[in-house]
């Protein structure tokens, strides 16, 4: 696809949000939408201005649960933010995990053992998804189905979060990688439990499919509900689903083949009509891509060790440098930026956190809708509030 | 995918006068990046998204880093002329001392720009860095915004801008993004103290609470005046 071959590109203003001239002449209605809507799952508000029903104006405001993430960890050392990585999008933490570790290694250089790789590409698809099945679950809630798609997503992460506790020891905030490898190594017996989980998920995900991606009234609701061109997704920084749902061929996993990922065999799924629907329906896909990974990768894992033994643990002191490390999180691209001075701690720590670059287009999707789909444009971003105030 | 220097000698092609640096990154990584003057980077930055061979249309990650003031000591070698008084006779000697001289190496704020190419996806593993430098950290922190261009940087530069303190001149919608409206610092400087009072904000609630005042006050008077009013006939009587 020739991203720049469109004309209307470098006019100026083109990638704004459009004007919307309120009809007839009463006044508008502004209602704040938040900071606790049932719809936003946290603390997140939406300022809106209504003529009708129709949305004239939508500024997102940020900052309810701001904890400045990011001067913390420079104050602590290099692997004391590891934990705190967890409570970022405390859904995954496992990729938050794996993204930090690879800004790190990116940092000092460090080499992963085979095993590690081969666990953190388990772990990290496990962790895509329960967050795409749960994400998926929250969507059709907004909806009005309240609870029972959302319950059926529910029973499969849990099976997957015990997996997670079996092996971490925690459900959800699990830091489980370290510098150059993993914490703890997988048993015999937890892979088999991880194989016996693996094999079920594709008879979970027919019936989940079955049961919505054919219904009338979440067709009706969804298609040709928050329009995203592809032209507007990639200059406003979008990634993950939504841009692969806006039809561009991204996916960090393929262009950066960061780890092993090119060693596996999986598809990228594509979205045609750039709406709600296609957002929905990338994620119900991007697990069955997800499903296909993991049993190569349970297939071909090695033995070995799972961390790198030359890997400098106590002392840590990073020379001077920089990197940006990124990674394909279920949200989109996480990164982390770092700088080092030398010293134990890092003297800029960035993280790059997809769920609030995301909703930069959320004005532009949401503009002359009805209020109504606002909700509905808003869960199909998928985001967590603890990444994006941080 | 080109290397920055390759990068550096394109701009410098289409871009007379740009006035780019290349700065280089001792670390593991190898991700060197490109020091662009705030006057042409505008025009720096449209070059990198609209070139058909670079296409840098994706701008992944803002964010902004403060260098302080530095305060350097050297040691220098210092020859000086003294009179001492050598066997009774007074003399002009030349001598070598060392001298400690300490500068003061003014500090910035700098903001970095991490750029991919989603047109050329299978050549770019790694970003393509772009760093602009404010003149100091107090008055002069202004950089041009580079929102009009990639739209990503919406959201970003306003954090910056928050956290910081660097003014985006030309940002569309320049307002805090994390901190409350009345905030005064900038949390993420290097220098920034933290108050003694986390709970204290200054929110709208103590004018409320003065005008709730007032108002208690103001029916105090009125429900005493009416009671007094009551009272009239029955002392009356």
């Amino acid at each position: 696809m020739t991203v720049h071959a469109q004309d209307g590109e470098k006019l100026e203003g083109w990638n704004r949000p459009r004007l919307i001239e309120p009809a007839g002449d009463g006044d508008l209605l502004e209602v704040a939408m938040g900071p606790h809507h049932p719809s936003t799952h946290g603390v997140f508000r939406m300022d809106v201005a209504l003529d009708g029903e129709r949305v004239i104006l939508l500024k997102p405001v940020f900052g309810y649960l701001h904890r400045n993430h990011e001067k913390i960890a420079e104050g602590v050392s290099y692997l004391a933010s590891m934990p705190y990585t967890d409570r970022l999008d405390y859904i995954c933490s496992l990729t938050n995990n794996w993204a930090y570790a690879l800004a790190v290694e990116k940092l000092v250089g460090q080499e992963v053992p085979e095993r590690a790789e081969y666990l953190r590409v388990i772990l990290g698809e496990m962790t895509r998804i329960v967050n795409h099945s749960s994400s998926i679950g929250f969507l059709i809630q907004e909806m009005g189905a309240s609870g029972t798609p959302l319950m059926y997503a529910f029973r499969e992460r849990e099976k997957i979060l015990d997996l997670f506790e079996a092996l971490t020891g925690s459900r959800m905030m699990c830091n489980y990688m370290r510098f150059g490898g993993c914490r703890v190594d997988a048993t015999p017996a937890w892979l088999d439990g991880v194989r016996k989980v693996v094999a079920a998920l594709p008879g979970f995900i027919d019936e989940f499919e079955q049961l919505l991606r054919s219904n009338e009234i979440l067709m009706a609701r969804t298609q040709g509900v928050g329009i995203l061109s592809p032209q507007l997704a990639i200059n406003a920084g979008i990634t993950g689903p939504m841009l692969r749902a806006s039809g561009v061929n991204y996916d960090i996993r393929r262009v950066d083949g960061y780890g092993i990922y090119n060693r596996f065999n999986f598809r990228v799924p594509l979205g045609d009509h750039w709406d709600v629907y296609d957002r929905f329906m990338i994620r119900m896909l991007e697990m069955r891509e997800s499903i296909k990974i993991l049993e190569q990768a349970l297939k071909d894992i090695p033995g070995g060790p799972i961390m790198d033994p030359k890997a400098k643990i106590r002392g840590f002191r990073p020379k001077p440098g920089e990197a940006y490390g990124r990674i394909e999180g279920p949200k989109g691209e996480l990164g982390f930026y770092l700088i080092s001075d030398g010293g134990p701690n890092p003297y800029r720590y960035r993280v790059r956190p997809p769920s609030l670059i995301n909703l930069t287009v959320l004005e532009d999707m949401c503009l002359g809708t009805d209020v109504a789909d606002v909700v509905l444009i808003f869960g199909s971003v998928d985001i967590v509030l603890g990444e994006v105030d941080r | 995918m080109k290397t920055v220097e390759e990068i550096k000698a394109a701009i410098e092609a289409a871009v007379p006068g740009a006035g780019v640096e290349v700065v280089l990154n001792p670390g593991a990584s190898g991700q060197h990046s490109l020091r662009l003057a705030p006057e042409t980077a505008t025009a720096v930055a449209t070059f990198l998204r609209d070139d058909a061979e670079l296409a840098l249309d994706f701008l992944s990650n803002v964010t902004g880093v403060d260098w302080p003031d530095k305060e350097i000591a050297e040691k220098v070698k210092v020859k000086r002329t003294v009179t001492k008084t050598v066997d009774g006779v007074e003399q002009t000697v030349e001598e070598t001392v060392d001298e400690t001289r300490r500068r003061v190496e003014p500090g910035y704020l700098e903001a970095v720009y991490h750029l991919f190419s989603v047109e050329k996806k299978s050549a770019a593993a790694e970003p393509v860095v772009l760093r602009m430098r404010t003149v100091n950290r107090s008055d002069q922190v202004e950089l041009p915004s580079l929102t009009p261009i990639w739209r990503s940087a919406e959201f970003q530069e306003r954090e910056v801008f928050d956290l910081f303190g660097i003014v985006f001149t030309g940002h569309p919608d320049l307002r805090r993004l994390l901190m409350w409206d009345g905030f005064k610092d900038h949390p993420m400087r290097r220098d920034y103290v933290e108050p003694d009072d986390f709970e204290y904000e200054p929110t709208a609630h103590d004018a409320v609470l003065a005008r709730a005042a007032a108002q208690q006050a103001a029916s105090k008077a009125a429900s005493q005046a009416e009671s007094l009013a009551q009272e009239g006939p029955v002392g009356g009587q």
